[in-house]
């Protein structure tokens, strides 16, 4: 990254000029296959209720508002009307997230598919990411559960809270003297710092069928409950996209949204008022079967300049903002 | 007691961890986009030297050593403490040989070193990069031998041995780089 003094940029100019062309290949790969550009509001009344997302709070003279972590509920909301396939290139903002690969404010593609499943939104991305870089990379296709047990040998999903303990202990992840994680913190841990890191380097992994706990918006998988139809694409170890077979059901919606604020109460955090607008879409207009997905502007940018820090592909980053 | 929270992290950062002062070498973030965020950290034992990995939750508090830096002239040694004085308080501290370690053989009186203190107690001691020694042993080069790269091994007054060119004699000073134990030059006495 540019040292010299804060006034100055974090990236090289000719490393933003590379940006500016990324962005324009973005619209032209969308445009070519009848995508559509959306802009949705930055503020919203509601705040996500992820356990693991805090969300800046803005005050406005219409009262509290929040800036959104994704535009997803607002892109839903035009997908219940009818408005079709959709993306969006979207500033976004983290509190807290801080790092290589990490900056509060980063910028998120998001796109919705109606009629796909999340594999082939998953080929698609792969598809961007060939037009963007310009050469070919394989793809290497698995499941969480397979990752997991290839690499540690254990199955993620029948394991027991004290298998996942011990075998974080045995990869010095984190020592038995220290409070038990919670199984998903634990197995977060595990895939990125023992499953994860060792994905080649020139290589997309696709990783399908995440854990029902993790499964956020997306279907749980009728093939298999133990799972949920949620896929991440990891360029070498980087994570870069992450994809949903979207859920249309609002009440099962809704009570995913209700166990993340009483899983909030239980851990002191505050809980944050659900997006009532996105339910009543789900319930009152006509949400398509579709698959969704959002993808790290900035880190892609990262791989395909060989940045070594998210700084260097961000006009300012956040010490310099 | 002070604690750092892991927002806090930086290279440098002294902590204290299952009763040791550490200091970070390297920070690290780490957070899936729907996950647990953590601080991946590499930190170094002050009283070892040895790196060890350590993994905590973002937010959580590590207890703050109490470690300073302190640059202190170097005074003698009987042998089994190696004495230096802060130049500005005039405070004497005494460095046992585990804390002196491989700068024992580069210390020569009055030169600035910088001590690294735990709670007031020496735990290690960095000798300035460079240090000008004479030597007190070294076998003749033959008059003529102008052989390039040829080396032979000469005693300084700490007792340390550096390879040198042949034409070192007994009596010269050298300048040698502390960081690598090799010679640099011959040199004038400042």
């Amino acid at each position: 990254m540019l040292t010299g003094s804060n006034w100055q940029p974090s990236a090289a100019l000719e490393t933003l000029k590379k940006r500016a062309r990324i962005l324009q290949g973005i619209r032209a790969f969308f445009d070519a296959r009848g995508v559509l550009e959306v802009q949705t509001p930055l503020l919203s009344r509601a705040a996500t209720t992820d356990v693991q997302l805090a969300s800046y709070q803005v005050d406005t003279d219409a009262g509290p508002r929040f800036l959104h972590t994704s535009p997803e509920l607002p892109m839903k909301r035009l997908l219940a009307v009818g408005f079709g396939d959709c993306y969006q290139i979207a500033p976004v903002f983290r509190p807290g997230e801080a790092g290589r690969h990490h900056n509060s404010e980063f910028t998120l593609l998001e796109w919705y598919r109606r009629g796909f499943s999340i594999d082939e939104l998953i080929d698609e991305t792969a598809a961007l990411i060939h037009h963007l870089h310009g050469q070919p990379l394989p793809l290497e296709q698995l499941r969480y559960a397979e990752a997991f047990e290839r690499q540690l040998g254990l199955c993620p999903l029948e394991a027991s809270d004290a298998e996942i303990q011990s075998l974080l202990e045995r990869t010095g992840l984190w020592s038995g003297e220290r409070e038990a994680l919670p199984r998903d913190s634990a197995l977060d841990l595990l895939f990125s710092e023992a499953v994860a890191c060792h994905f080649p380097d020139d290589r997309l992994t696709a990783i399908s069928h995440y854990p029902a706990s993790q499964a956020a918006l997306a279907q749980i998988d009728p093939g298999d409950p133990r799972t949920a139809r949620r896929s991440e694409l990891y360029w070498g170890p980087l994570e870069l996209a992450n994809g949903f077979q979207e859920l249309a059901d609002p009440a099962e919606q809704r009570r995913r949204f209700e166990a993340d604020n009483q899983q909030r109460r239980e851990l002191g955090l505050p809980e944050q008022p659900v997006d009532e607008h996105f339910l009543q879409a789900l319930e009152q207009g006509h949400f398509p079967e579709c698959a969704g997905i959002a993808l790290g502007v900035d880190r892609l940018i990262m791989q395909i300049t060989g940045a070594r820090h998210i700084g260097e592909v961000i006009a300012f980053d956040t010490h310099r903002a | 007691m002070a604690s750092h929270s892991t927002n806090e992290f930086k290279s440098g950062l002294k902590l204290m961890i299952d009763g040791d002062p550490y200091s970070i070498v390297e920070n690290e973030f780490v957070k899936p986009g729907k996950g647990q965020a953590f601080c991946r950290v590499k930190v170094r034992n002050l009283k070892t030297g040895k790196v060890v990995d350590k993994t905590y939750k973002s937010g959580d508090k590590v207890e703050a050593a109490d470690v300073m830096d302190t640059e202190m002239d170097y005074l003698y040694t009987d042998g089994e403490f190696w004495n230096f004085m802060d130049p500005n308080t005039f405070e004497q501290v005494g460095a046992p040989e585990a804390a002196v370690g491989d700068a024992k053989q580069w210390l020569k009186e009055q030169d600035t070193c910088v001590v690294t203190l735990w709670d007031g107690v020496p735990i290690s001691v960095e000798p300035p990069n460079h240090v000008v020694l004479e030597v007190t042993q070294t076998d003749p080069g033959i008059r003529g031998d102008t052989a390039q790269g040829a080396t032979k091994p000469a005693t300084v007054e700490t007792g340390a041995t550096v390879l040198v060119p042949l034409f070192v004699d007994n009596g010269d000073l050298l300048k040698i780089d502390t960081r690598t134990g090799k010679y640099i030059s011959r040199a004038r006495e400042d």
